[in-house]
């Protein structure tokens, strides 16, 4: 089974000739006819161009003239991407229908890499939940137990990972919506530094705290994936001019000697046991490793999560004002006036949540209130970065529990701040700006994924990947399967 | 009358200040690489940055905050080491994003002045801010009103197009010297080359705030925000009319509510435009998708070296050394085209006041002061103008002469020399020949010469008129004087 492999195995086959782009992608299109319908990952799935894609794939490797280490490998895309004349809807009703003329920077590299796109994944409409419950759509199923949700927003691409369902799959994070999914699925998910993956094209939930990054089914293939998409984009201005390292000449190298922060704050009450055992466990993994662990303390870490309540839905918000019906997307009919059909539209497009957003940011920003909401947030956002920094000046990484909790079961946690409480640990991150990974570091008793959470300086990914390779190497959670069956 | 003593005849003073926007001639819009020319089929320059579509990201035109720099330097403004783009928040279809990029509590440049004159007396304007922003989209109805219309369609060309805003101090005290202070910062952007200045094409739109108060009161007035003035009179007349409003308003006890009102021309009143869509909280936040944008001494430096010499500085070195009058330095020097004009038609001449009387009077009766490029390619070229003024700097010709030899010129493209010398038009200057003409014409008016030795001087004017016509002009009228003045007394 070519859909069991990682990245690097089957572009191994593929240079080999052991396998082709063409059988993989069969199989890829065939498990997910098969599964999907279970697990639900898929939004859109392309199978035409996906073929057509591998055809051109296998003549480049019969003429051993392959684009990249990704050439002809299977991958799918959050629905948050733009693709070109590929309907992208953002989990959202008010972009139903809507074909975008171009495609998003990163779908480009990809496309450039020889990457063959099955699909369009689900996730929380506009990126905003942790469940994918929020989906206008459907929600997707959580492969280790399909009562229980995979986590979100990036739900869609975590689980077509840990399912099989596709070789590699991006996301986007802008308060855990990679990490989360990754630990609730047991893949690997990497939130890069703000900054590092061009944003042009994917449609913007918060601006200054959306990040691109990869789901893997190991470290090395969310290491290949990021150095793909990774890089300055003159179409963003956020993007940071600094080169891209070479990832996987970071995996081989060994941690010895390497100072590891444990974080206080994120070992608090109301944190699963099961996680924080696992966790521990890692950390003694790492020890015997011959790394050096020692605590460290973020003290604002708690003033993060109402902060981000506050720049996320703000920004929001703004970003959301586009959808009115006017140019793209959904246009409600039988409006009176402008005023009727921009409240139709909008009323009539956007979910629950999406609404509670708009309404929290836009009275964060009104008149009157902007000192006391925007602004202080923002001071807040600098308190979290300088605890980073200063934890910083004292270790490479810092390592923590990815949730407080595992998967839970859809429609278990109705109360949006109970919601709001699954990112307290990967949130803080997202206000730093800072790289963040979340890998698998066990299971619980009834064999749901635990993530772990490796949080690194900005544009120290090549340190986290180091870390995570040399905790991966030395465990065997990565190679668990979740028990799918294909119907009879 | 003084703008003084013009306030003192009130009861009110009038306190006004000017925002005024301006469209940069960028070849491309503030944010993506659209064409920003004018006049293209609806649409046709966009693209999904300046559509506003999902996931789309702005880019700085780096061209657009020169031009925004120059400008700032231009009307003496701090420019701001630091400076952010902003969003700014309301609805309305011909806004993409339902938001504008601008910039709010960072702008480009600060505290700068610019110095107007009117009536005689120079005045110091100062400038608040200068900050760049989008232009937004153009809507067309079917039918007279978005409210009305049976549907209405988008064109975004324009949406995106650079715009420099420039907002006044209220220094203004009247509505000349709102149009004055207009005129001049539209002559620096003309000069600068960083907006064409088409005021009816909406390149350059200028609203105003205006209040009125008790002399020496401290506290302004309540405001009134008065848009769509799309000229200089509509800026005057607006005011104008706008003043006379808010006294009788006040006369009569009423308060002055805060608002905005649109000028209509045609109605010669103001409407207040109090619909709920204008009635905002534009929710700025610094534009996350910029980052700071860094304006380094060595880049204003570089910018600083491409100024060319501006209409105050020019003004005055005409009045210095061609000794032309204030008011003429001030009209010539409107735009860079007519000085450029008059400065190449003066080169050599010996008479520059003449030249600036010529170029004032007959050359801008055949092209606008404004347009440049109707100036450069003006039928009658500097030197053609130069050459026909020398003729009559040299006697050869009368002014008068030279008028109907202005009008040839322009009919045939001949030059000054060759029509004369076809036409015969030399001047009658030799006191022979003209001399038995004025004996003549003595002859004729006996009665008018009598009057003259009565003490009616301006019966000279009449003689000598008389003597021009029967020589078809082409007397020397200064010839002719000096004769008459000498053979009056011995008739």
């Amino acid at each position: 089974m070519l859909t069991g492999l990682t990245i690097h195995e089957l572009a191994a086959r593929f240079r080999s000739g052991a396998a082709t782009p063409s059988q993989a992608t069969r199989e890829y299109l065939g498990r997910v006819a098969a599964l999907d319908p279970q697990v639900k990952a898929y939004l859109t799935v392309t199978s035409e161009t996906a073929l057509a894609q591998a055809a051109e794939a296998d003549a480049r490797f019969a003429a051993k003239a392959p684009r990249s280490l990704l050439d002809g490998v299977p991958v799918a895309l959050k629905d948050v991407f733009c693709t070109r004349g590929v309907e992208t809807t953002c989990g959202s009703k008010i972009l139903k229908g809507f074909r975008p003329p171009y495609d998003a920077t990163v779908v480009s590299r990809l496309r450039e890499a020889g990457t063959v796109m099955l699909g369009k994944l689900n996730m929380d409409e506009f990126a905003m939940g942790s469940s994918t419950e929020n989906s206008a759509f459907f929600t997707t199923r959580n492969p280790w137990d399909l009562a229980r949700v995979p986590g979100g927003s990036s739900g869609g691409s975590a689980a077509a990972v840990a399912a099989d369902l596709a070789a590699g799959t991006l996301g986007t994070d802008t308060g855990g919506s990679i990490r989360q999914p990754a630990a609730f699925c047991g893949t690997v998910g990497m939130k890069p530094t703000y900054g590092r993956v061009s944003r042009y094209g994917l449609i913007a939930f918060a601006s200054s705290l959306d990040q691109v990054g990869p789901f893997g089914k190991d470290v090395a293939d969310a290491a290949l994936l990021l150095q793909t998409v990774a890089g300055h984009d003159p179409m963003d201005s956020t993007s940071a001019a600094i080169p891209v390292p070479d990832y996987a000449r970071a995996l081989r190298q060994d941690v010895r000697g390497l100072r590891v922060g444990i974080p206080d704050e994120y070992f608090i009450d109301g944190l699963d046991p099961e996680v924080e055992a696992a966790v521990r466990g890692a950390i003694d993994t790492l020890r015997g490793l011959g790394v050096k662990t020692e605590s460290v303390s973020l003290p604002h870490t708690e003033y993060g999560l109402a902060a981000y309540y506050v720049i996320a839905p703000a920004e929001a918000s703004s970003n959301l004002a586009r959808y009115d019906g006017v140019k793209y997307g959904l246009r409600e009919p039988r409006a009176r006036d402008l005023i009727d059909m921009y409240s139709r539209t909008r009323g009539a497009g956007f979910g629950a949540e999406v609404k509670r957003r708009v309404m929290l940011g836009t009275y964060a920003l009104s008149a009157g209130y902007y000192d006391a909401y925007y602004g202080q947030a923002q001071k807040v956002r600098t308190l979290v970065l300088r605890d980073f920094q200063q934890a910083f000046e004292r270790v490479d990484v810092l390592v923590a529990p990815t949730t407080p909790s595992v998967a839970f079961t859809m429609g278990e946690r109705e109360d949006p701040l109970q919601m709001y409480l699954n990112d307290i640990f990967t949130i803080p991150v997202n206000l730093a700006g800072l790289p963040g990974l979340s890998m698998p570091a066990g299971f619980t008793q009834i064999g749901l994924p635990i993530g772990l959470q490796i949080i690194g300086q900005a544009f120290a990914e090549a340190t986290i990947l180091r870390v995570a390779k040399a905790y991966e190497a030395a465990t065997s959670w990565h190679e668990r399967k979740p028990p799918l069956e294909t119907p009879r | 009358m003084s703008a003084e003593q013009r306030r003192s005849d009130t009861a009110y003073e009038v306190v006004i200040g000017l925002e005024v926007h301006a469209q940069l001639r960028t070849r491309t819009k503030m944010f993506c690489g659209c064409s920003t020319a004018f006049g293209a089929a609806p649409n046709s320059q966009t693209c999904p940055v300046c559509q506003g579509m999902p996931g789309t990201l702005p880019v700085i035109n780096r061209r657009a905050v020169e031009f925004g720099i120059k400008t700032a330097l231009a009307i003496n403004c701090t420019v701001n080491a630091d400076n952010r783009f902003a969003r700014k928040h309301y609805y309305y279809p011909d806004m993409p994003k339902n938001y504008q990029i601008s910039q709010y509590e960072e702008p480009l440049a600060e505290h700068g002045y610019l110095d107007i004159e009117v009536a005689g007396e120079t005045r110091r304007i100062g400038i608040q801010r200068l900050h760049l922003e989008e232009d937004v989209g153009k809507l067309v109805h079917e039918g007279s009103s978005l409210e009305t219309a049976l549907s209405s369609q988008v064109d975004f060309n324009r949406a995106g197009v650079p715009l420099m805003e420039i907002v006044s101090k209220p220094d203004l005290r009247t509505p000349e010297e709102a149009a004055s202070y207009l005129k001049a910062l539209r002559a620096i952007v003309v000069y600068l080359d960083v907006c064409d200045g088409n005021m009816e094409e909406g390149s350059l739109r200028c609203d105003a705030n205006i209040s009125l108060r008790r002399p020496g009161a401290k506290e302004y007035g309540t405001k009134v925000e008065i848009k769509n003035m799309n000229s200089f009179r509509n800026v005057q007349h607006a005011l104008e009319y706008e003043i006379t409003r808010q006294a009788r308003a006040l006369d009569t006890g009423e308060r002055i509510v805060q608002e905005t009102r649109l000028w209509d021309p045609d109605r010669v009143h103001t409407v207040s435009m109090r619909s709920k869509e204008f009635a905002h909280d534009y929710r700025y936040f610094p534009e996350p998708d910029l980052p700071p944008l860094n304006v380094v001494p060595a880049w204003i430096d570089e910018v600083r070296g491409t100024l060319p010499e501006l209409p105050a500085a020019r003004r005055q070195r005409f009045v210095a050394s061609y000794g032309l009058p204030a008011y003429d330095a001030e009209v010539a020097t409107q735009s860079r085209g007519l000085a450029d004009y008059f400065e190449a038609a003066a080169q050599g001449s010996t008479n520059p006041k003449a030249v600036a009387n010529w170029v004032l009077n007959e050359i801008l009766r055949i092209v606008p002061a404004d347009d440049d490029k109707a100036i450069a390619t003006c039928p009658i070229s500097p030197a053609a103008l130069r050459e026909l003024i020398a003729l009559i700097e040299d006697g050869t010709i009368s002014g008068r002469i030279a008028k109907d030899v202005f009008e040839k010129m322009l009919a045939t493209g001949e030059g000054a020399r060759a029509i004369v010398a076809r036409e015969g038009l030399t001047q009658l200057a030799d006191a022979g020949a003209l001399g038995a003409v004025v004996d003549q014409i003595l002859a004729q008016h006996a009665k008018v010469v009598e009057d003259y030795k009565a003490g009616k001087k301006a019966a000279l004017g009449f003689l000598v008129g008389q003597v021009m016509k029967s020589t078809s002009g082409k007397a020397s009228p200064a010839v002719v004087n000096q004769l008459l003045i000498e053979k009056l007394p011995k008739v």
